[in-house]
């Protein structure tokens, strides 16, 4: 499991103030990468960053291993807290998954998941710089309506296999939770 | 129910990146809430997203973030807990999205003529969301479309010259698509339909009535 993830379960399970003083340290400066890249600076930049770590303290006993990794877990709060704080714009989300009785933690799902997490890293580490930009663009930039209506794509090569395992890791996590 | 039309990866991309209009966010939003397939790739595109975000050259505050560290820290044992985000829940056949579109209330159908209706969910520059009432076995107007489309059934069926779309369905419709819609003979077909701009109807009479119509 990386350290991030351990952090966040260390927060989660044992309100540890020193490991979450530890994911502010590394996820706040890229955070304010992130939001610079939506259009969002400055002031109105650090207001997005500690409304959203504010929530990942408060929130952190909703964090599953099996089903997201810290990094993706953080990034969904800060997100939405840039569309709800900066935009300002209605925000459709799904409706909960239904599953009969509370999930059982699932060791071995959470480390599979993580493991997948840790290889697509990896293959977003190998990519050309050219490549790695136009990646940061299509998560984190504003996309224009071509951008979003271009059939092809992006060039990903390994890290679209790679989110495409991820994808099959998931299929799984969730008919293991239908089932049960 | 069988799901076979999905939504694009590329607009699930969009979605969990936070640059989709709302109107095609709720239609994302609506599908995923009745399809594990593309709730499991929701998550995997954000798990990428998160892969992203930690690779990110840190961008540490000129000032540095020690300030930021301490206001926030201040904050963790004072602050009230934040009220959790409930998911939206399903109102008969309209998916939680949906329902919190509508508030909770049932549709105001407005008539188009034909019998077929239509309720506007929201408008803005961006585009529009809306629902559509089709009664069975009724064709909608031959028409092409100016931006993008996505059509999503939540009652009933419709068939066009792309294939059969069932509950859960989602059409994605560009301006290269004309096509002329019939309702499945079951039911009258409900739809959630998002565009980012207005439909082109082919004859002219529909034409002259689209800006009194809003479709």
């Amino acid at each position: 499991m990386d350290e991030a993830t351990i952090w966040l379960i260390a927060v989660r399970d044992r309100r540890d103030r020193e490991a979450f003083v530890r994911l502010f340290d590394f996820y706040a400066p890229r955070l304010r990468a992130m939001l610079a890249r939506m259009n969002c600076t400055g002031a109105a930049a650090d207001d997005v960053i500690q409304d959203g770590m504010l929530r990942v303290w408060q929130k952190a006993h909703q964090f599953d291993p099996a089903q997201a990794s810290a990094s993706a877990w953080i990034y969904r709060i800060v997100r939405n807290r840039h569309i709800d704080i900066v935009r300002r714009d209605a925000r459709p989300m799904p409706e909960a998954l239904k599953v009969e009785g509370p999930p059982e933690p699932d060791p071995g799902e959470a480390i599979a998941l993580q493991a997948e997490a840790a290889r697509l890293r990896a293959a977003l580490a190998d990519l050309p710089p050219e490549q790695r930009r136009m990646v940061e663009m299509a998560y984190m930039g504003e996309l224009s309506h071509r951008e979003i209506s271009d059939e092809t794509g992006l060039p990903l090569g390994t890290v679209k296999s790679r989110i495409r395992l991820a994808l099959e890791r998931l299929r799984h996590s969730l008919k293991d939770l239908r089932q049960t | 129910m069988t799901i076979r039309h999905h939504i694009p990866p590329r607009l699930i991309r969009a979605y969990v990146a936070g640059s989709l209009p709302a109107s095609f966010a709720t239609v994302v939003a609506a599908h995923v809430s009745l399809c594990d397939e593309c709730r499991a790739r929701l998550a995997a595109e954000e798990l990428a997203a998160g892969a992203i975000l930690d690779s990110l050259e840190p961008a540490p505050a000129p000032e540095g973030d020690a300030g930021l560290r301490e206001r926030l820290l201040a904050r963790l044992d004072q602050s009230p807990e934040l009220p959790d985000e409930a998911p939206p829940e399903r109102m008969g056949i309209y998916p939680g999205p949906v329902a919190q579109a509508l508030k909770g209330r049932p549709p105001r159908w407005k008539r188009l003529g034909g019998g077929i209706r239509q309720a506007i969910l929201a408008q803005d520059a961006e585009g529009s969301a809306r629902l559509l009432y089709i009664p069975p076995g009724t064709a909608v107007p031959d028409h092409s479309h100016g931006g993008l489309e996505l059509t999503m059934v939540l009652q009933g069926s419709f068939s066009d010259e792309t294939g059969h779309y069932g509950v859960g369905d989602v059409e994605v419709a560009d301006e290269s698509l004309e096509h002329t819609p019939v309702a499945g003979p079951e039911a009258p077909c409900i739809c959630l339909a998002a565009t980012d701009a207005p439909l082109r109807f082919r004859s002219l009479v529909p034409r002259l009535l689209q800006p009194l119509f809003r479709i």
